[in-house]
This record gives C-alpha cells, structure tokens and sequence, in this order.
C-alpha cells in the first residue's frame, strides 16, 4: 500500500511541475483570497491589540480571554453561522457576498481576527517595560514612547500574521460553506482537496496537499529567515 | 528605531493600497455582463464530473455562468428554500413533490435516470448476488445479525439516504430501528466517503453507479480506491431518477428564473440530453446517466417508462399543470 502512497506522490510531483493551469488558477485564488482576509483582519485587529497590550482599562481581561477562547473556534461553526447571515433570506443576505470571493475573505477574517489580537496584544507585553520608561526619561511623549513598544515587538507582529494567514490558507469549513466550492469563483486549495478525495481523484488531491503544505512552511521560513537577520 | 518606523509606515500603506484594489477586484468592478446561475445539486451528479461537462458546453451558448453548489438533495432543496439557489439538480421524488406543491418550485423536469447498485466485498458472505433487491436485504440483515457482515449507511439524508431508507421499508425493515443495530454504521458522509467505509470493514452498501465507477479500482489495488462488487443492480426498485426544479422566483428577491429556465431547456434539448448519454463512455466503457426526455416523450420502452411513472410522477405528471408557469413548451 505504501508504494501507492509514493507513486501517488510522484504522479502528483509530476503535476505540479508540468504546469498544469487549474492547480497554478486554484493556487493563485487561494493565496488572494487568504492574504486579503489577513491584510483585513490586521488592519482591524492591530489597532485593537495595541489597546490591549499598552493601555490598562476596566474589563481589559475579559476582552484578552475572550480572544484567547475565541482562538479554537470550529471552522465549521463559523462557516454556519456566517451562512446564515449571509444567505437571501438571513439578515446581511442584501449583500450578497454569499458564494463570492469575498465572502470567504470577510469569513476568514473574522476567523483568524483572535489570532491577530492575541499574538499582537502578547508580542506587545512580552516588551520589556523598561524601554517604555526610558523613552519618556530620555523625552517622549507618551505617544511616542508607546511607538517604540509597538516597533519592539515586531517580530511578534511578524508572527501573528503568519500564523494568521496560515490558519486561513488552510481552513476548510468557511471556504466550503460560506465559498460553496464553485468552480473558477470560489474554489481553493482545501475545497478542491476535499472535492477531489470525494471524486476519487487522490492523485490530484495530493498535489494539492503538497502545494498547501508548501505555501505554509515556505511562508514560516521567509519570517523566520527575516527575523533572524533582523534579529 | 527610524527603520522600524519607515517599515511599519510602508506595510500599513501597502495594506491600504492592496485592499482597495482587491475590494474593487471581488466587488465586480471588473465584473462581465454575464448573469449568473446558482445551482444547488447532488452531489452524485457533480462528482462525476458530468456537470463540469455541461457547463461548458451551456456557457459557450448561453451568456450566464453556472455556479455549482454540491451538497445533498435534502441541503440542496434547503438552500433553494433560503433563496439561495436558482435551480436545484436533485434525485428524491418524493420530497421534490412536497417541494413543488410548498410552491417553492416551478417548471420541474424529469432529466435524467440509471440505477442504484448495491455493493459489497467480492466473497460475498450474504450471498446477495443476483438476488432481488428485497431479497438481498433481507440476506444482509439475517448475516448482519449473525455477525458475519456490516452495512454501511449514508445517514445524511441525501437522494441516495432516501433511497435506502425507501428500500429497507419495501424489504420490511424500519431502518431507525435497524440503526441500533450493531452490524449498521450510519456514516454521516458523502457517497465517496461512504465507499471508502465501507471498503475498509468489507461491508455492503448501496451506491450510485457513477461514484461506484468513479472510485472502483479495477482490479488493480490503488490508494483511494476500493475493490468492492457490484450485487445486486436490477429492478424497479433500485430506479434513479434526477430531475431539474427551477426555484420560484417569489420565494426570494432576486432569484434568477429565467436563466433557470434556459438550464433546463438546455438539458431537455437533443444537445444536452446527448451530453448525458454519452458522459462516461470514454472513461468507463459504459453510461453513467440515461437520458430520460425522449424515452418519456416516445414512450420507446414501456416498462421502464411505467417504472419511472410509479416512482418519480407527481400526482401522475411529470410536473402538475399549475407548476408550469408559463412554459408549456417544455412539457410538449
């Protein structure tokens, strides 16, 4: 059996190397449609993690734990429940985001938005509070001072958006339910490898692991590479 | 510090300049004036590959594109009844009647037939093979009792669930009650997977012939595919019959009904109906699909056209007048 396994992995190598255009189309979308929902849930989720990490208000852990709780969420449920919302007759049907592109975008934006806030808002604390403090001894205004912190913990910021485009790229449920897998529209990597497998097309289905898996370690290695010299 | 600020500035401007052009990307700012046509269909027709077939040939005559949604019969009529899809491609008479006379759906055509086959491992320690459908029921459920054999069920209220269920009630099972059993698996999945189950504990299930064909293996071992037979594949009872329900337009706001109405003209038309007699020839040797127009139209083999009347008639039509709409054409 194992020998098919690897032949399987050969046919699929060979795919992926003869340049077939679907995988390259598939490859693509994917790739847009997850770093889109990751550039929105930055550019929604950064601002708030700042407030998190440098501020001290009332209710300030409730909000943490309930980014931290929200960080497992089933991609399944989310992907009902924005289906729901999102379907003509659900509340936001007049959208009519439902089985577009950026359905799924808002969709895994809000899947990952906990991810963004929590590494953020961590990467942050884990600043020493000395640099703070010598800023403002060395002139700053608070809100300078509160620059440098954020400009500390960029690596962290690095980090969280890796981790958050990683956890896109590879959900399924969203994609599916809320993407509804249509050809050439909304169809991407892990919806094309659970159609596939269903169709019986394993070799197919394993060329597209291989590109996922591909995507996701390529993409941690560039940050870590980056931060390395950085560092 | 001034290099981190310069970067941080840089990123969020290229956040900014990305997401406007993307937003204009998938709002359509691009957008052709092709409509579009959601089609909420099983999923035994979809992983075929048939539909894919079809619409290409569809979208190079007519300016809409199609857009598939592959779920069961049972998800895809509840998605048409949300509003959320134009047209379904289903395979459960039954509920498409309750379907149409709810007035959710108008203009219903009988597309398309074959068989359901029932499977299971080459030694066959039922002993089904060649037996009626009722009667190798009754030889599983017996063996399943002695411990000798499972059945895998889909459990997921699919055409294909629908049908077991239907056929464990002609054999004289209920098969909720069977459910308890412990030679009964209800897997809760895809036709696909079901199989795939089904392969690994040597167990019988009943398939639709163009998955059967899709993950069979031929004779040759190969991951991903499965070596069990087909049984039992003859009788009324094992009849398939998908038929095409363009979606009430009042049920929801804009719903497009006359791109649904072009769909189903175009798969009653000579053209499509050959499409589907033909698809799988090339690959399998034989049809996945019977065209099912002509055959109700000439009246070219009685019985079968008797079977099909039975089964997937509603109240003896293939469509009540008053579901017509106002297309009488594609009823003549």
């Amino acid at each position: 059996m194992s020998f098919e396994i690897l032949e399987g992995l050969f046919e699929a190598l060979n795919l992926i190397f003869s340049g077939n255009p679907t995988l390259y189309d598939i490859t693509t979308r994917s790739i847009l449609i997850s770093g889109t929902a990751t550039l929105l849930s930055v550019v929604w989720g950064a601002p708030l993690a700042i407030i998190l990490g440098l501020r001290k208000f009332r209710g300030k852990t409730i909000i943490k734990s309930l980014f931290n709780a929200l960080l497992g969420v089933p991609t399944v449920a989310l992907g009902l429940i924005l289906y729901l919302l999102l379907s003509r007759s659900g509340p936001l049907g007049f959208l009519d985001i439902l089985y577009a592109p950026i359905g799924i975008i808002i969709g895994q934006a809000i899947l990952i938005t906990p991810i963004t806030v929590s590494f953020i808002t961590s990467a942050i604390e884990s600043v020493d509070p000395e640099i703070r403090d010598l800023a403002r001894t060395l002139g700053a205004s608070e809100t300078r001072a509160s620059i440098s912190v954020v400009e500390e913990s960029s690596s962290g910021f690095l980090l969280a958006i890796i981790a958050s485009f990683n956890r896109a790229i590879a959900e399924l449920g969203v994609a599916l339910m809320v993407g509804g897998n249509i050809k050439g529209i909304t169809r991407v990597l892990t919806t094309t490898i659970a159609l596939e497998t269903s169709r019986g097309e394993v070799v197919l289905a394993i060329a597209l692991t291989i590109i996922l898996l591909s995507i996701v370690i390529v993409v941690s290695f560039l940050i870590n590479f980056i931060q390395r010299r950085r560092g | 510090m001034k290099r981190n600020t310069i970067i941080l500035t840089s990123f969020i401007i290229v956040v900014i300049i990305l997401s406007i052009l993307v937003t204009a990307y998938y709002t359509g700012a691009f957008e052709s004036k092709r409509s579009k046509l959601v089609i909420s269909t099983t999923t035994s027709l979809f992983d075929t590959g048939l539909l894919d077939e079809l619409e290409d040939d569809f979208e190079s005559i007519y300016p809409i594109d199609l857009y598939f949604i592959s779920v069961g019969t049972g998800l895809a009529i509840e998605h048409a009844i949300r509003g959320d899809a134009d047209l379904i491609l289903v395979h459960d008479p039954s509920r498409e009647s309750t379907f149409l006379l709810d007035g959710y759906g108008l203009c219903r055509k009988i597309i398309a037939y074959n068989f359901f086959v029932i499977v299971g491992p080459e030694d066959d320690p039922a002993e089904i093979e060649g037996l009626s459908p009722t009667e190798a029921l009754n030889s599983i459920v017996e063996a399943g009792r002695n411990e000798s054999l499972k059945w895998v069920s889909r459990g997921d209220s699919s055409g294909t669930h629908s049908k077991e269920i239907s056929l464990w009630t002609i054999a004289g099972f209920v098969s909720t009650e069977l459910s308890n059993e412990e030679w009964y698996i209800e897997a809760g999945a895809g036709m696909g997977t079901t199989l795939g189950i089904a392969n690994t504990y040597l167990a019988y299930t009943l398939a639709d012939l163009g998955t059967y064909l899709a993950y069979y293996d031929f004779g040759v071992p190969t991951s991903g595919k499965i070596s069990l037979e087909v049984l039992v594949d003859e009788g009324q009872e094992l009849l398939n019959v998908y038929g095409a329900i363009a979606v009430n337009p009042i049920t929801q706001e804009g719903l497009n009904f006359e791109g649904a109405i072009n769909f189903i003209k175009y798969l009653i038309s000579e053209e499509g109906q050959n499409l589907i007699k033909e698809y799988g020839q090339d690959e399998y040797g034989q049809s996945l699909f019977f065209p099912a127009v002509e055959l109700l139209k000439e009246n070219t083999d009685p019985t079968l056209v008797s079977w099909i009347e039975d089964y997937a008639f509603i109240d003896g039509e293939e469509c009540p007048t008053e579901y017509q709409d106002d297309h009488p054409e594609l009823y003549t």
